[in-house]
């Protein structure tokens, strides 16, 4: 079944500021998009708007799932972790003082996830194998890199048709990204997710896009149809390559 | 059906505790029981907020109060037996838990506590002006001098306050050990991080206001018979309040015997100071043990107990 995200000219802000205007991106079915972008030009709050952390001011996000289409403003983040979309958000967000286990089980607070709760542990732990080590360990004691498996293993934990990965590389030594990354390609074509990932990382980010957005000011700038696209965009070589 | 040992320790303390109050003969235990009790069902209800949910309430004795007088205000009404006004008490003080809830929980820490706080100086004016139910003077009960399969009245009251007290204590370990209380403890931990994960936050700490509400109205609503004569100034004491947050600080708030250890111990400890030295000393007494505990205990008796035993098994 195809899982898919419109989003169309959504604004948002808080308070008096303006952080988004008039966004509109597609995620098809399967692939895996960038949104680029450095620090304050809106990334987050877009994720936060899909996620129902923020409420826009106006525009549409629908997420198509199974055939039905739903428009995620005006639900709450409760309501749109049911419909199948997962977070792994920025700065991991771990829950520091539960072990590793408890931060998994609180992935799979999703009704449509419980019954299998056994099957996606077991799942998960073999795709981290560094995490069944640690179960009982509290995850505020692991490193970063540890830390950033618990968030992205604590997502999948409920299922997701749509997986939202919000700056994956902060925070970690460049090795360490490189295999997070290649790890989130690999889930996704294990588990046939669709996946939107803002970065900052250029060069990390564009190994494993289908295609990408440039986001500037809160304005989508660029939207490149392939890594190439990307990769030989003027603006990319302005503000990521130094050239 | 497997039942677990917590119930048969549970049906085993009720039986004991009856069996109790039919041969000891000093009543002055059926007392002091009771007062340690009341604070048990306090510190347990303080906790489901205050440890399980991470916040802090400073009003406990508004709860407590309510609960009070809103027997008093029915028995004065109705004259209805002991058992409805508990459970109407304890449907008030839900209701109010839950009006909390929704009127306060979008403050955080700090800003949380002194909300509830204010709620509670609130309903003490309000019932200091409130002439139906004494007012400012209070107002006297007259106790039954015969209960049936109980000798005295205070029997039955330490009873059913024993009978009580296992039943939050029950509750409260159904919230901490279900999928409720793992969502309480990932709100205590980061409540945006527990949003994001599709944890209901809002529904969530709405059950624990209205459980720790309900439980402290329960538990005042036989104070009045207890003490026979009720004013605000006893209902709404300094004690109560400090009381229920100490417990649960001294015991350890992570898990649901915390408050409970707490309760048993600084409970007693109290009553016999009241008994040995003076009653004016148990004050004082809480103060300094929860200085002490804050300073060198800061995660309790079990915290301390836990890394006692982390340390022996990595020897």
């Amino acid at each position: 079944m195809a899982n898919s995200l419109t989003i169309r000219n959504v604004e948002a802000g808080y308070g008096s500021v303006r952080v988004l205007y008039g966004v509109s991106m597609d995620v098809n079915d399967g692939e895996t998009v960038v949104l680029l972008g450095s620090n304050g030009n809106g990334k987050s709050t877009l994720i936060k708007c899909i996620t129902g952390i923020v409420q826009p001011s106006g525009g549409e996000i629908l997420l198509s799932v199974d055939g039905q289409q739903v428009n995620l403003i005006g639900k709450s983040p409760e309501e749109i972790v049911d419909l199948g979309i997962a977070l792994v958000p920025e700065g991991r967000r771990l829950f520091p003082a539960l072990s590793v286990e408890e931060n998994l089980m609180l992935g799979a607070y999703r009704k449509a996830a419980r019954a299998r709760i056994e099957e996606n542990l077991e799942f998960v732990y073999t795709a981290f194998p560094r995490l069944r080590e640690r179960a009982g360990q509290l995850a505020g004691s692991m490193s970063g890199g540890e830390q950033q498996m618990v968030a992205v293993a604590r997502a999948l934990m409920s299922e997701p048709r749509v997986l939202l990965v919000d700056e994956p590389s902060v925070g970690l030594a460049p090795i360490l990204v490189s295999r997070m990354i290649a790890k989130i390609k690999e889930l996704k074509d294990e588990r046939n997710l669709t996946v939107l990932m803002a970065e900052q990382n250029f060069n990390q980010a564009i190994k494993i896009a289908d295609r990408g957005y440039i986001i500037v000011h809160g304005h989508i700038e660029f939207e490149g149809e392939s890594a190439d696209a990307l990769r030989n965009n003027e603006m990319i070589r302005e503000y990521y390559l130094g050239a | 059906m497997k039942i677990s040992p917590f119930w048969i320790i549970t049906v085993l303390i009720l039986i004991g505790g009856y069996l109790f109050a039919e041969w000891a003969e000093n009543q002055f235990l059926f007392f002091a029981g009771y007062v340690v009790l009341q604070s048990l069902i306090m510190a347990v209800a303080w906790n489901i907020l205050g440890g399980f949910t991470g916040y802090v309430n400073f009003g406990s004795a508004g709860f407590f109060a309510v609960g009070a007088y809103t027997a008093i205000a029915l028995h004065q009404f109705l004259e209805a037996p002991l058992i409805v006004l508990i459970i109407i008490a304890g449907v008030v003080c839900g209701l109010i838990g839950l009006g909390t809830g929704y009127l306060t929980l979008r403050l955080r820490g700090v800003y949380f506590a002194i909300a509830t706080l204010a709620m509670a100086i609130v309903f003490e004016s309000l019932i200091t002006n409130w002439e139906y139910v004494g007012g400012s003077t209070g107002a006297y009960v007259i106790t039954p001098t015969e209960v049936a399969f109980f000798d005295s009245y205070i029997e039955m009251l330490f009873v059913l306050m024993l009978f009580l007290a296992l039943v939050s204590v029950a509750v409260s370990r159904y919230l901490s050990i279900s999928r409720i209380g793992q969502g309480l403890a990932a709100i205590r931990d980061d409540e945006t991080a527990a949003e994001c994960m599709g944890v209901p936050t809002l529904r969530l700490k709405l059950i624990s206001t209205t459980v720790m509400g309900a439980m402290m109205g329960v538990c005042g609503a036989p104070f009045p018979f207890f003490v026979t004569y009720i004013n605000p100034l006893s209902a709404f004491d300094l004690l109560i309040a400090v009381n229920s947050i100490a417990m649960p600080m001294i015991g350890g708030t992570a898990v649901w015997f915390g408050p409970v250890i707490g309760a048993l111990l600084l409970g007693t400890i109290q009553q016999i100071i009241t008994v040995t030295v003076s009653s004016e000393l148990n004050i004082l007494i809480v103060g300094v043990v929860l200085v002490l505990f804050v300073a060198l205990a800061p995660r309790g008796i079990v915290g301390l107990v836990q890394d006692v035993m982390k340390k022996r098994r990595g020897k």
